[in-house]
């Protein structure tokens, strides 16, 4: 039993941040210097009023106007987020009734962020092939601008909020690949979201040193930008070519590498390190950012649309980051 | 293992200042300190991160770039690692 994705489709939140945007609460930097260090023109950041369920929800609505999808044949549905609406009940059951799915459906999370995307598609495919479930539907919502504190130039300059959704379908061509998973914690506090959760739960004290940035509700990430940038240059090469070996191709098969847009000075050297030519490399961060799990939905999607992805395509996706995490594979289109 | 790559600090310079497009050609010697050079900044280090593993094959840490204040400290690092 085989497995190909039918649609995808993702929603952005109305608020755009710009270069000048940006410039106004870091006056040491101007537009066009913030655009050389992060190759980010804008990104968008969401309100405490449509979080990553709700971004994921109108990702939803939109797929099932574009597409043939059938909401009552959904048979199970993956959430992907770094940001659950609660620790109980999982959102994803919150979804099912919310978009008025079937009861007949298992529903998970996934808090997995850059990673995510890959990870789900990989999930979507164990229930398909294993004929557990024939349509599942994959959504997604991150929202790193919650914890992003508003005086970190990096993390503000660099990500963005919002939301997609996926639909998985049971094919009779093969038309994703084989899997390459990966995982290694001891990277976990390099990319961290500080005071979050049950291990360390935000105390007075956190609120009251972060006053001025409305006390951090969600908590905080914190970035090891010099760790992080070179886990991706070790890492992403080694998964490259362990994808291409399970899936039994050649560097020259691949159409189209879309790898999780993690930052333009990561795609730029991972991309110089393989030797990946110009046309055959996805660079979709200049107008949305990194999007964390968000990032290689709307990257399949733009590249759909302009064409660079058609009948016949071979297009390698892989993600990376926080966890250590990553996993990647080969679809056929 | 036979040692290939045999490490010139002239062409670590000549690399490092084709790297940084707002610093001219000449302006780099064994002795400057990084964080001399024009406009330096954490995205410099990110671009020797990256120029070393390809050119040299060598894996620079967080570590490494703190500790290193000249080019000639970049040098020696690399000489000992190839």
């Amino acid at each position: 039993m085989e497995a190909s994705i039918k649609h995808i489709t993702y929603y952005l939140p109305p608020k755009i941040i710009s270069n000048k945007d940006l410039s106004k609460v870091f006056p040491e930097f101007t537009p066009a210097q913030i655009f050389k260090k992060t190759g980010v023109k804008k990104r968008t950041h969401t309100s405490v009023d449509c979080i990553g369920s709700d971004m994921a929800f109108h990702a939803a609505q939109k797929l099932f106007t574009e597409s043939e999808i059938d909401r009552e044949e959904i048979d199970f549905l993956i959430y992907v987020t770094e940001g659950l609406d609660y620790k109980a009940p999982a959102t994803a059951v919150i979804l099912q009734d919310r978009l008025g799915l079937s009861m007949n459906i298992g529903a998970i999370d996934v808090p997995l962020g850059c990673s995510g995307f890959t990870h789900a598609l990989g999930l979507a495919k164990m229930v398909i092939s294993s004929g557990q479930g024939k349509d599942v539907l994959l959504l997604f919502g991150d929202t790193p601008s919650f914890v992003s504190h508003p005086k970190d130039f990096v993390l503000r300059s660099l990500f963005s909020d919002a939301g997609a959704a996926v639909w998985v379908s049971l094919s009779d061509i093969p038309s994703i690949g084989h899997f390459v998973y990966g995982s290694d914690g001891s990277g976990a506090e390099n990319l961290f979201v500080d005071q979050s959760s049950t291990r360390n739960p935000l105390d007075q004290k956190w609120l009251d040193n972060n006053e001025d940035a409305n006390g951090m509700l969600y908590g905080q990430m914190k970035m090891d930008g010099l760790e992080v940038f070179t886990f991706s240059l070790q890492r992403v090469p080694i998964l490259v070519n362990d994808i291409l070996k399970k899936n039994k191709l050649s560097f020259e098969d691949i159409d189209l590498f879309v790898f999780h847009q993690a930052s333009d000075i990561i795609l730029k050297s991972v991309q110089r390190k393989l030797k990946i030519p110009d046309d055959r490399m996805a660079y979709y961060i200049e107008d949305f950012g990194n999007t964390v799990s968000v990032s290689i939905p709307i990257a399949l999607s733009e590249s759909i649309k302009e064409g660079r992805v058609k009948k016949g395509s071979k297009v390698l996706v892989a993600g990376f980051g926080i966890g250590y995490s990553w996993s990647g594979t080969v679809l056929y289109y | 293992m036979l040692i290939f790559n045999i490490v010139n600090v002239k062409e670590l310079i000549e690399k490092l200042e084709e790297e940084f497009d707002e610093v001219e050609s000449g302006s780099i010697k064994p002795e400057t300190e990084f964080t001399d050079i024009e406009n330096w900044g954490s995205m410099h280090a990110l671009i020797i991160i990256a120029l070393i593993d390809m050119e040299y094959d060598v894996t620079l840490t967080g570590q490494d770039l703190k500790g290193m204040k000249t080019v000639m400290d970049l040098f020696g690092i690399i000489k000992d690692r190839t």
